[in-house]
């Protein structure tokens, strides 16, 4: 029974809102709106979950791991500041400390940690663009060709130019194109799968 | 070891510490690097070009801060066109950490040019869930949002007051680092049919060329290069034109440490023979 209800929903659920995507009405518009709002409620369900999984997780790894307690303090602490400072409606306000701790902190840590990608990616293409093979000689020309785009070759920018958005809008459109189709008919055929019951991962090992 | 030898093994130390000399130099000797303006931004500057003064666009800052240096120069470029042109933007975020970013890009652009929220803009703040928002906005923007950001029922906003839906709006750009940009592109466009432009992070912008080549997205804005394509169109003042240096000394190092790579590995190649 436990694993039969769930079922039952989706099978409902799936056939009711692929039939209204079909159905332009008014009465079609309010299922549509009814079960969004329904999305929406067990999402918000699902966030005092999501905190206090979060909550007991790293607690746990302060008590029990002395090595990874500070990183947990900082976690926690992060979470509680950030938290207490967001509650009230003008902390949303510029110059408010609930915005100068986003752009002040929060900011320049996530955009420092992408920018370190640039070293990651230089080490990578030194080791990884060799041309041993046919294809990977290929590989090489076409990222060289792509990434001279960005340095100023006078005359020969714009040939560049054109050679980049011939590279972008043919063989690379063939490839994604075939991929992306590919991944639609999958995606298809996985819903199916999931409406009428047959793939039931979703529903966990129990 | 043999030099060839030496080629094909530089440590990565030696990578890094070039790398950021390479970042550096672009701050201490500033130089100009010139951009070339493909078709697929120009398409974008020409669309917000030709609205009449008081159409409604909808700007989506879909990005979180690691995408901001790529991203939040496009919006920079594009709000400032908007309200040099008197087109009143209707800003919106579905990402999580976009509300202060938002918050942030539209209140200087706007300050700039004299502008008032609620009347001249809108915006509306963060929700969850992109595809659900999407289309709910498709039906009225009042479900979704029926306040804005700061907490004004949509309905006591002038500028909203007849703005219901898509169907009011002249077209869409979202500028976006995740797959909110999809969600635009199944629902914005294949349910509404909504005139779409994508900014995208330079990395993304080889995903979104078949939708241009069918339609569904009318422009495309990728990466640095795009912003600063943006800001040589707009001839907009901002970070994206600075930034174009940085890639490419960074580029030209990268470049280099390939040829580098490859000529220790044919000699290599050739002394085993």
């Amino acid at each position: 029974m436990r694993r039969q209800i769930p079922l039952y929903i989706v099978l409902v659920c799936g056939i009711v809102f692929v039939i209204q995507f079909f159905i332009p009405s008014h009465e079609s518009e309010f299922i549509f709106e009814y079960g969004q709002d329904w999305v929406m409620v067990i999402g918000i369900l699902a966030l005092p979950l999501g905190i206090w999984s979060y909550l007991r997780k790293t607690w746990l790894t302060a008590v029990k791991k002395p090595k990874e307690r500070f990183f947990a303090g900082v976690s926690l602490f992060g979470f509680a500041i950030m938290m207490l400072t967001g509650l009230k409606r003008e902390s949303l306000m510029a110059g408010s400390l609930y915005m100068e701790l986003f752009e002040y902190v929060l900011i320049p840590i996530q955009a420092t940690i992408f920018s370190l990608l640039a070293f990651y990616i230089a080490s990578a293409a030194y080791r990884a663009f060799r041309a041993r093979s046919v294809i990977a000689t290929m590989l090489l020309g076409t990222a060289f060709i792509v990434m001279l785009r960005l340095i100023p070759l006078g005359p020969i920018s714009d040939v560049n130019q054109a050679l980049v958005g011939w590279i972008l809008s043919v063989p690379n459109m063939a490839a994604k194109r075939g991929l992306l189709i590919g991944i639609g008919l999958g995606a298809i055929a996985t819903c199916i799968k999931i409406i009428l019951g047959i793939e039931r991962t979703y529903l966990g090992r129990d | 070891m043999k030099w060839h030898e030496k080629m094909l093994n530089i440590d990565r130390r030696w990578i890094y510490l070039i790398l950021g000399v390479a970042v550096i130099v672009p701050a201490v000797v500033s130089f100009h690097v010139p951009v070339n303006v493909t078709p697929e931004v120009r398409r974008v500057y020409d669309f917000i070009e030709d609205l009449k003064p008081g159409d409604i666009f909808y700007v989506g800052i879909d990005y979180d801060p690691a995408s901001l240096a790529e991203l939040h120069p496009m919006a920079y470029a594009i709000l400032d066109q908007c309200f040099r042109k008197d087109i009143k933007p209707v800003v919106a975020t579905l990402s999580q950490f976009g509300a202060g970013m938002a918050e942030q890009v539209l209140s200087e652009v706007a300050a700039e040019y004299g502008k008032e929220s609620g009347i001249d803009y809108c915006y509306l703040g963060y929700k969850p869930y992109p595809a659900i928002t999407i289309m709910l906005m498709g039906v009225d923007f009042r479900v979704p949002f029926p306040q804005d950001y700061y907490g004004t029922p949509i309905d006591s906003i002038p500028m909203m007051r007849y703005v219901h839906n898509f169907d009011d709006l002249k077209g869409v750009i979202s500028l976006s680092a995740g797959t909110s940009s999809e969600f635009w592109i199944i629902y914005g466009y294949g349910r509404y049919f909504m005139p779409l432009a994508l900014g995208v992070t330079g990395v993304m912008a080889a995903d979104y060329y078949p939708y241009l080549q069918s339609g569904q997205i009318f422009g495309l804005i990728s990466g640095i290069k795009g912003a600063a394509e943006y800001e040589a169109l707009t001839e907009y003042k901002g970070e994206g034109l600075k930034s174009i240096p940085y890639q490419t000394t960074t580029h030209v190092v990268i470049l280099a440490f390939i040829i580098v790579s490859n000529i220790g590995y044919f000699a290599s190649r050739r002394s085993k023979k």
